[in-house]
């Protein structure tokens, strides 16, 4: 699912194609809040940071998987698709296909983590003490 | 006191259909799309979100745009945003020792595992104005190291806190509800997590000349930058008809540690104790005041402030939270060009009397002088 929630739109539009017939909406895309919590001292007690926009979705396929989509941002069609590939992934005969597409996007993220971990990595600083009288 | 005025109905229709224009400039010159704002003014979008008290960088770049860059009027539009929306539940606690860095330095330790990377800052800049950017220029790639920075770091103050040279974060009681101001007036004196979500959505001005204030001496507080980072974490949520957390994504946060001297009191050993900041998006001047002021903010927790004397400005909580948010401080400062007529009227009509008393007064005759009554709002 953390997959399916850092997936671009295009691979939601790709992993869920053919699109199944037999879909039933049991929760129309909705957008919503969800509260943002951190901790004082990154470790203490909890503290309300600040809120973020969500999105959220629910389908039942006709084999009767259930899929949920949860997805940051004001994005009903990546929720909405979200859901059904969750759905798809719980049915035997498309889990191999949606498991590879997973892979691709896990892939993808993987690589332009990489490049950011470089380039990041490029600014570390090396420090060395001056001697004195030197 | 308002007093109901009818009429400038098309005067005030005019004045929109005018500020849409005037929004646009000059047509000759390309529309700004808000990816643009998004991707090119992103700490103007971070800010917006910070104040704004809401992680959505498209819905913060538009209402940059639809402001016309003015961002305390951005995030007022955040603001309003987010009371039509409903709330499906509260996160977990981020984790912010499972950050991917992207910038995270210490004053206080040269060589903190995982080391100290500058990742973007305008820090040892020059402050020279760039005129190949007004060329329209493009950057060349920037540098790669053959090994990727590390993906956790621990936080400095976890390092220290074996030894009891600094005090251990707050834990509350488990189960403890955590104080929203969103739903609750706040009430002082308040507590700490309160104090926290206020200055997280506060000012950054405001942040940013209390915290100077302290070093100046209005409240010292003796800090130390222990660390301050910059990054993503991910964002999880328990979702009751799963029954398990699902990831709903990353957001980017910065954090800072302050680490501040303390002489210790008659309850309390001397050892360092800490202010802490935690902001979305990459804000650090604002992450940094916050620590500051969270700091000072525990002066009288800590015993600091001597019987008698009085708080100083940093040191005040309701001061301070009474006007660190700039959506509330707008709002009053602003409704002061709203029709005042009748108040105005009535202060005329009275200062009119009065003069006239006084000059019947200096003329040698008897009038009774009445006390001057409070001016209205």
């Amino acid at each position: 699912m953390g997959l399916l929630a850092r997936a671009t739109l295009s691979e939601l539009q790709d992993l869920a194609q053919p699109l199944p017939l037999d879909i039933t909406v049991l929760r129309e895309p909705e957008v919503g809040l969800v509260l943002v919590r951190g901790r004082i001292g990154g470790d203490g007690q909890p503290f309300n940071v600040g809120e973020a926009t969500v999105t959220r979705a629910a389908v039942r396929l006709g084999g009767g998987e259930v899929g949920y989509g949860h997805v940051l941002g004001r994005a009903p069609e990546r929720a909405r698709l979200g859901a059904i590939v969750d759905a798809l992934w719980q049915a035997p005969d498309h889990r191999p296909r949606i498991e590879s597409g997973l892979l691709a996007i896990d892939q993808r993220l993987a690589a332009e983590a990489d490049v950011k971990r470089r380039q990041v990595a490029a600014t570390r600083v090396d420090f060395f003490t001056m001697v004195r009288g030197e | 006191m308002y007093v109901a005025v009818k009429g400038g109905e098309k005067a005030i229709d005019a004045a929109h259909a005018l500020l849409k224009h005037v929004r646009r400039g000059d047509t000759s010159i390309a529309d700004l799309s808000v990816a643009q704002i998004r991707e090119q003014l992103a700490l103007a979008v971070d800010r917006v979100m910070g104040e704004g008290s809401l992680f959505d960088p498209d819905l913060a770049a538009l209402a940059i745009k639809q402001a016309r860059g003015d961002l305390i009027e951005a995030a007022f539009l955040v603001r309003a945003f987010r009371t039509t929306l409903p709330r499906f539940g509260a996160s977990e606690p981020i984790d912010t020792a499972d950050m991917e860095i992207e910038r995270r330095i210490s004053a206080t330790f040269k060589d903190l595992p995982g080391g100290q990377v500058l990742g973007p800052t305008f820090d040892y800049t020059h402050r020279l104005i760039d005129f190949l950017l007004e060329a329209g220029v493009a950057p060349p790639a920037p540098p790669q190291a053959p090994v990727p920075v590390q993906a956790a770091s621990p936080r400095v103050t976890d390092l220290l806190a074996g030894d009891d040279l600094i005090e251990q974060s707050p834990v509350g009681a488990p189960g403890q509800d955590v104080g929203d101001l969103t739903r609750d007036p706040l009430n002082f004196p308040a507590g700490r997590d309160l104090r926290l979500q206020n200055l997280a959505r506060g000012d950054e001005g405001f942040l940013l000349a209390l915290g100077y204030s302290t070093q100046r001496g209005y409240g010292r507080t003796h800090p130390f930058a222990g660390e301050i980072r910059f990054g993503s974490v991910e964002l999880e949520l328990f979702v009751e008809d799963l029954g398990f957390d699902v990831p709903l994504g990353d957001i980017d946060v910065t954090e800072c540690q302050m680490i501040n001297q303390f002489k210790g009191s008659h309850s309390e050993a001397p050892r360092f104790t800490r202010g802490y900041g935690l902001v979305f998006g990459q804000a650090e001047r604002k992450a940094m005041a916050m620590a500051l002021v969270d700091r000072a903010l525990r002066a009288r927790e800590l015993g600091e402030i001597p019987e008698g004397n009085q708080a100083a400005p940093a040191q005040d909580e309701e001061f301070v939270l009474s006007h660190s948010d700039n959506i509330q401080s707008t709002g009053f400062v602003e409704h002061l060009k709203l029709p005042h007529y009748v108040d105005f009227q009535a202060e005329l009509v009275l200062l009119r009397r009065l003069q006239a008393e006084r000059a019947a007064q200096q003329s040698g005759q008897d009038a009774s002088v009445q006390p001057v009554r409070e001016a209205a709002e």
